[in-house]
């Protein structure tokens, strides 16, 4: 552990070595973070039966500290989107993700959650979750092994590492809207596409 | 096999010389069955079912045959003591395709017909929730219509003829007008359009909730809504529960958070491009749902394409393989379901693991095996793997669901979580067109391997598993003989594995197909999995629907939960077993 977090530069005296750590704050509060990301409990697609295989026996992603599924987005810090995400579902998904605390990241697993996958062409599929969360670590395939997720997950790691308390989006002032939830219309409408409809509509009429 | 196709061609010249008024024989080439007149087919239902004992109605769809003017609703009727088939179609105008429903004759089909409402536009007087089932109500058009193009439209047939213009890559986005995956009608105008909707399925239950006075007291109804995000919905499924104190007054399941357009995409698709998507469908048990496709294509296809006997044996082999799988997985979610939490799942999981290894070796993916081919599977078995399943069949797999049997099967909680619970009788199971475990646990022997063989499962030694009482208990129970018993066809088959080719022809891009249609059905882990497949000779198919076990399983879920109390939902859905790839394709 000190090795880990000992700040480079500072001579601690042999005799409290053991005991003392001279770190800055962004790395502990890092530390503390990286080893407890609680992915949320649900699955959408084929990938899901992948991530129940990730966190049994054979793999274990509980090596990484992220072995409590919380069924509820309140508790959890972690978003795996494994699977296709239909337009059906897609109001859903973006209310839970509003539901969750900060800090959160979202994990796309696999070609479906990515780009919309081999279902791309599907009139009921999102062609990528990236239209509505921000993704912080995609995983391509088709289901990506449980290698695969476990090597995502490190780089989420990496990723919260790299985080620094002064410029993080959840300690800012201003308070965090939320993603407008899309509507189920004649087809998925996007709120934040209203201006933009509304202008191709008028042109339309014009021509 | 020539018995099988003796009795389909025998069987529809006597149910026309029966019901000379009502029907008139399929005159088409490669068509088969018989055509009913509108007018007379709730009669022709209900005489089939009971004078000719047809009870058991596994798959209605619909066909869109634009530019024809016509439209044609299809019925796949059995014999629930066995047997063929006995296929019958009506014929509609497009314009305004309306046909009686038969939910009053057969409750079995009630999500079939809203599908093919949903998809198709096909009118079903008479059914009691004419509701949308896949999509949301609201949604514009009827997909699976021949005339409806979806936003990513490029050509109404694959191969396309040229993804990158003149050798420059080009986002199919960028051809459409909104930049994303969606279309509006003309008529949509976003400025005066308001979310005024509401939840149709709330509607539907509030009803149910005013009434409040019982004996002077005053106890309010409740209506609670599981889903689409639960962690005991085994994936995206909802349930609208209305509640009485604890007691289940009523039950409405709404699903669709996962439909991929599996039908619309396999007509765009050649026939080989969808063996990869049937993976998808029930992505626990892609070895069988690659079975089920390749023989309604072979039964298609004719002769040519007999798989040879070792490519026979290997198809056979690893799908007795899948089914322990997915036994094993619906074991360990079920007492997930019931509160012994992830344990016993990670006992089925360690088995599935040294299944998947095995999946990994022949095919090349641990879970998307795309394995089958048409006429035999793509490759031989790699060196050791023989060996392997053998030490599985003999060695491992025996012992340890011994030792699942025996630290779960007389376990006190599981037992008095199960025995009695969401309870279908033989008559209800059939009426519901309920297949696979559910309908054997009710006491009905059932089994497509028996019933109507396919494949070579006519020459192994293996006992339909059957169990009597129809609880969640005995649905549990059949799960387990059933592992034995396919651990016991592995034996035999891997004893008997012949040498020789695995295809019986040239690997081939496209398939010369003549013109007809077929119903290819198997007994998947969940039981009957069908596939149906019109043919207009061209390179993909014109029709394309898969009857979905675990779809048409969840028609009875209500019939099981009425009268429980709430918590024991979780443990009847657990006990159906589904999955939502295949529930909402």
């Amino acid at each position: 552990m000190p090795e880990e977090l000992n700040q480079e530069g500072y001579d601690i005296p042999p005799e409290a070595q053991d005991s003392v750590v001279i770190t800055t704050l962004d790395k502990i509060y890092n530390w503390g973070r990286r080893y407890s990301a609680w992915p949320m409990m649900f699955g959408l697609a084929c990938c899901a039966i992948e991530m129940i295989c990730t966190a049994a026996s054979r793999f274990d992603f509980a090596r990484f500290g992220m072995e409590v599924m919380r069924p509820s987005p309140r508790q959890s810090d972690v978003m795996i989107v494994s699977g296709t995400v239909t337009k059906k579902m897609a109001p859903l998904l973006v209310r839970l993700y509003n539901q969750m605390p900060e800090p959160k990241y979202v994990v796309s697993m696999g070609a479906c959650a990515g780009s919309g996958g081999p279902f791309k062409e599907g009139y009921n599929v999102v062609a990528g979750i990236d239209q509505f969360l921000p993704v912080d670590v995609y995983i391509p395939g088709c289901p990506p092994t449980p290698q695969a997720l476990l090597f995502g997950l490190m780089k989420l790691q990496e990723k919260m590492d790299n985080q620094s308390i002064k410029d993080v989006r959840w300690y800012s002032d201003e308070p965090d809207p939320g993603i407008p939830i899309p509507i189920l219309g004649p087809d998925l409408i996007d709120p934040r596409d209203f201006p933009e409809l509304m202008q191709i509509r008028e042109e339309g009429e014009e021509s | 096999m020539s018995e099988e196709l003796t009795a389909a061609k025998t069987q529809p010249v006597s149910v026309v010389e029966r019901y000379p008024d009502w029907v008139r024989p399929e005159e088409r080439d490669g068509y088969h069955g018989v055509i009913v007149e509108p007018e007379h087919l709730v009669a022709f239902a209900e005489s089939i079912r009971d004078e000719l004992g047809f009870d058991f109605l596994t798959s209605v769809t619909g066909v869109d045959y634009h530019p024809e003017d016509r439209m044609e609703v299809v019925y796949h009727a059995f014999q629930s003591t066995g047997g063929g088939i006995l296929e019958f179609k009506v014929q509609l105008p497009r314009a305004n395709p309306v046909v009686p429903s038969l939910v009053g004759i057969f409750p079995g089909a009630a999500f079939q017909e809203r599908e093919a409402w949903d998809l198709l536009g096909i009118r079903f007087e008479g059914h009691p929730n004419h509701k949308r089932i896949l999509m949301w109500e609201g949604f514009h058009g009827h997909p699976l219509r021949k005339d409806w193009k979806e936003p990513f439209f490029i050509q109404d047939q694959k191969p396309f003829d040229q993804r990158w213009p003149e050798g420059a890559f080009a986002y199919i986005e960028g051809a459409n007008a909104f930049n994303k995956n969606v279309q509006y009608p003309d008529e949509f105008d976003p400025a005066s359009w308001s979310d005024n909707g509401g939840d149709q399925v709330y509607k539907s239950t509030e009803e149910l909730s005013a009434e409040v006075d019982q004996e002077g007291i005053k106890t309010e109804r409740l209506v609670v809504n599981l889903g689409p995000q639960h962690p005991s919905t085994h994936g995206v499924f909802r349930m609208v529960v209305t509640l009485d104190g604890e007691e289940v007054l009523d039950l409405e399941p709404v699903m669709g958070y996962l439909h991929r357009n599996h039908e619309k995409i396999g007509e765009r698709n050649t026939y080989l491009m969808n063996i990869p998507f049937t993976d998808r469908l029930d992505y626990i048990c892609s070895m069988s749902n690659n079975f089920g496709y390749v023989l309604a294509v072979e039964k298609l296809l004719g002769k040519r394409y007999a798989p040879p006997e070792r490519a026979q044996y290997i198809r056979v082999i690893m799908a007795e393989l899948t089914r322990i799988v997915n036994h094993y997985m619906t074991v360990g979610f079920l007492l997930n379901d019931l509160g012994a939490y992830f344990t016993p799942t990670m006992y089925a999981l360690k088995e599935r693991e040294l299944i998947l290894d095995i999946f990994e070796a022949v095919s090349g993916s641990r879970m998307m095996c795309n394995y089958y081919r048409f006429g035999g599977v793509v490759r031989d078995l790699p060196e050791g793997v023989e060996e392997q399943i053998r030490r599985l069949a003999y060695e491992r797999l025996p012992r340890q669901i011994d030792e699942m049997d025996r630290y779960l099967t007389e376990n006190e909680i599981v037992r008095t979580r199960g025995e009695g619970v969401g309870v279908l009788t033989p008559e209800q199971a059939i009426a519901h067109s309920a297949v696979g475990p559910v309908l054997r646990a009710s006491g009905v022997p059932y089994d497509i391997r028996r019933a109507d063989p396919y494949s070579v499962y006519d020459r192994f030694d293996f006992d339909v598993a059957v169990r009597y009482h129809g609880d969640v208990y005995d649905r549990y129970l059949v799960r387990i003989d059933e592992i034995r018993q396919s651990i016991r066809i592995i034996q035999q088959a891997i004893d008997g594995l012949p040498d020789g080719d695995v295809m019986a022809t040239k690997p081939a891009y496209k398939l010369r197909m003549p013109e007809g249609e077929a119903y290819g059905r198997v007994e998947g882990p969940k039981g009957e999995l069908g596939f149906y497949l019109v043919s207009d000779g061209s390179d993909n198919p014109w029709r394309y629907h898969v009857r979905a076990p675990s779809f048409i399983n969840l028609t009875a879920l209500r019939q099981m939960c009425v009268g429980e109390k709430i918590a024991d939902i979780v443990a009847v859905l657990g006990s159906i077993d589904i999955i939502l790839g295949e529930v909402d394709r």
